[in-house]
């Protein structure tokens, strides 16, 4: 940590001018493209400079909670996975719980990353750097938790086909198995989906790295880009095919997962609704975290330009949709088992939301159906303080949906004599707080070290980005490009490249 | 043979040095639109080895170039994904019904139905390596050398400046002829960059 903090204090203490020529510099300014330059600044300096105090502090929290979480791993594997509170009959406990908490975390930043951009929303480019980091990083945080618990971790690899001297395959008609393929697969294509958003930004930082060693490390990750529009162009394919093929990646994640459940007998999981049901869930529950960090970071990082009121407000209408689906899926599965007949599943739903879990139903349904209506108001959705606190709610109460449907479908099953109550053990609490240690371990260092924000997309929504913009001098918006994102610094100077142009196609 | 390799290098963006060590003329243009007359002016000279860079994707910059759309992505992704489907279902198929059967409640030992979610997330997962590795690689990336990096001014292209490059291997190229033209095109920097690593401005 010590070591790499020092990289890029030399660029960073004053802040750069303009790499290299202050000559023709006064003039460039001038011509308005200064704004450009801006958005460089603005994102790449936190890249560069030392960290402020308050990322220190966190980091250090959050730190301490990853050690935590990677002592009490070993606790676990050392002791047994009895350690945690899962026994009969409730054997997924709370891992599992957290499993699914946080592969739905994840789902917002693929939501914005890809189906946002399929759907031409501009606003997401201010957003999707850091969403589609928070989606990896939760991802990881999930695979954690089958990982462990398996119990014999050592013999995770068995889940993999991989030849091996028992001569034994993974069993591939188990939802568990397509589960390992779902997540990993996801995990995968995310990591590729936002290293490629990354390519031209990290170049960006490289050209205007000073340090010997800083510009050699961020050469190699930007693979020698130089903004070629020959290479731009199979970008914005690959790029554009990358989404499409990641969207119906993201709905069918958060379906396989939901499948560990559905596929099986046990009333309260052997339910049709759940595919769709888990994927609006997950994307409610992602986007309370985006929107949880992005008001912690714009706040922070001076970013509120970039990153603003309005493109939270738009995150909370989504977080009201998917609310809205959720609460409505939680009152179908009633009705749906209600009017099945069934005695066994009536009885697990009205166990459900009377018996001994009650406090937890209500719980979830309070915070998932109820409190996110109030972003029904502009003006609360458009509170700074309502919404933070909205959304750790809104994950507090997505966090009781996944312990709902799992501990109170297991705690009593067909036979009354084999009914329990299932009770957390400190490991169960230490490796969950942990886990968000590690989060926003692997959250921070991105701040830290990679930018936050998409600069080049965010360049590219710019009015000024559009070459027609230049066309009919004055101060002319481009057309059908919604509102400038950044005003133009000086947009009536605009009229000075008319001539150029005109040369040119003369 | 050696000029198809090259023009197949061209198209990614990768021009060969002539034999004085000129890498190609290095013009700034102010602003986007700048940029995308002066290219299209400048294909419309007949030149074909040159590039535009700009710190984000031009609109329309393509057509202005003559690039045409990018379809071997598509293609690459397309194979990308067919492999991932048929492997997915080789692989469940033979695990299943050739090396281990096994025999669970005398149900068939290989049956599509429950190998369709390995087969659609694999499906996606190879699509994805088609179209990033396919990108890369139709770009030529990654190239740690470049001679456009001997340029200072060229840094700016991934932040606030427009570059066009007229390379060198052009048939068209003439140093003072190809500078006055983009001189005329309204290029407020000219720059010949040479592979021995010196710029001349």
């Amino acid at each position: 940590m010590e070591s790499s903090k020092k990289l890029p204090t030399d660029p960073s203490e004053s802040p750069p001018s303009p790499a290299g020529d202050g000559a023709a510099d006064p003039e460039r300014l001038v011509k308005g493209n200064l704004s450009f330059h801006d958005i460089t600044e603005m994102v790449s300096r936190h890249a560069e400079k030392k960290a402020p105090l308050a990322w220190y502090v966190a980091f250090a929290v959050s730190l301490s909670g990853a050690l935590l979480l990677i002592g009490l791993l070993a606790y676990v594997v050392w002791n047994g996975i009895g350690v945690w509170g899962n026994n009969q009959p409730v054997g997924w406990g709370w891992p599992i719980v957290n499993f699914v908490f946080w592969v739905g975390i994840g789902h917002a930043g693929t939501l914005i990353s890809a189906i946002l951009y399929l759907f031409r929303q501009h606003w997401r480019t201010a957003i999707n750097r850091a969403a589609e980091a928070m989606t990896i990083f939760a991802v990881i945080c999930a695979l954690i938790w089958p990982t462990f618990h398996v119990g014999r971790v050592w013999a995770i690899y068995w889940t993999l086909p991989i030849p091996n001297q028992m001569a034994m395959w993974p069993q591939f008609k188990s939802p568990l198995l397509w589960d390992v393929f779902a997540v990993s697969s996801y995990f995968i294509v995310s990591t590729l989906f936002w290293y490629v958003g990354l390519v031209p930004d990290l170049a960006t930082l490289r050209d205007r790295a000073k340090n010997f060693w800083r510009q050699r490390i961020l050469a190699f990750f930007s693979l020698g880009w130089t903004g070629s529009n020959r290479h731009w162009r199979n970008y914005e394919k690959a790029y554009l095919l990358l989404a499409g093929l990641a969207t119906p990646l993201v709905l069918s994640v958060h379906s396989v997962v939901s499948f560990d459940f559905a596929v099986s007998v046990i009333p309260g999981w052997h339910t049709t609704i759940f595919p769709p049901y888990f994927v609006a869930g997950a994307i409610f529950s992602g986007f309370a975290m985006v929107v949880t960090l992005m008001v912690i970071t714009r706040e922070i990082y001076g970013l509120k330009n970039l990153i603003t009121i309005d493109h939270l407000e738009k995150m909370n209408i989504i977080i009201l949709v998917t609310g809205s689906i959720v609460g409505f899926a939680y009152i179908t599965e009633f009705f749906m088992a209600w009017y099945s007949g069934v005695e066994y599943e009536q009885y697990a739903f009205i166990n459900r939301a009377f018996g001994p879990y009650a406090w937890a139903y209500w719980i979830m349904m309070t915070c998932n159906l109820v409190t996110p209506q109030l972003f029904w108001s502009k003006r609360l959705r458009r509170s700074i303080p309502v919404m933070f606190a909205l959304s750790i709610v809104v994950n507090i109460g997505m966090w009781f949906e996944r312990f709902v449907i799992t501990i109170t479908s297991l705690h009593r099953d067909f036979l009354p004599s084999s009914w329990g109550y299932f009770t957390a053990t400190w490991v169960d609490i230490g490796t969950f707080v942990g886990s968000f240690g590690l989060f926003f371990t692997l959250f921070l260092l991105f701040l830290r070290f990679v930018p936050m924000v998409a600069m080049a997309e965010v360049k590219g929504v710019m009015p000024e980005a559009d070459p027609h913009h230049y066309d009919h001098g004055g101060n002319g918006h481009a057309e059908g490009d919604g509102e400038p994102y950044i005003k133009p610094a000086e947009p009536a100077l605009a009229e000075a490249y008319r001539n150029d142009g005109a040369d040119a196609s003369g | 043979m050696s000029t198809l390799i090259q023009d197949l290098k061209a198209q990614a963006g990768i021009f060969e040095s002539d034999a004085d060590q000129v890498h190609g003329l290095l013009a700034e243009f102010p602003d986007p639109g700048a940029l995308l007359h002066a290219a299209e002016a400048v294909r419309e000279e007949g030149y074909r080895h040159f590039d535009t860079h700009s710190p984000f994707p031009i609109h329309g910059m393509d057509e202005a170039m003559g690039l045409g759309n990018a379809s071997a992505v598509g293609v690459l992704t397309f194979f990308g994904g067919i492999t991932g489907c048929v492997v997915a279902y080789l692989l469940q198929w033979w695990t299943a019904a050739v090396d281990y059967p096994l025999n669970i409640s005398g149900k068939p030992f290989f049956a599509v139905e429950p190998s369709v979610p390995i087969m659609f997330e694999l499906t996606i997962l190879f699509a994805a390596f088609g179209a990033v590795a396919g990108m890369f690689a139709l770009n030529g990336l990654p190239r740690p050398y470049n001679p456009l990096f001997y340029s200072d001014r060229f840094k700016g292209a991934t932040d606030d400046r427009f570059f066009l490059h007229i390379a060198a291997s052009d048939d068209e190229f003439d140093v003072e002829d190809s500078a006055a033209m983009l001189q005329r095109l309204g290029a407020h920097h000219l720059e010949l960059v040479k592979d021995d690593g010196t710029v001349d401005a």
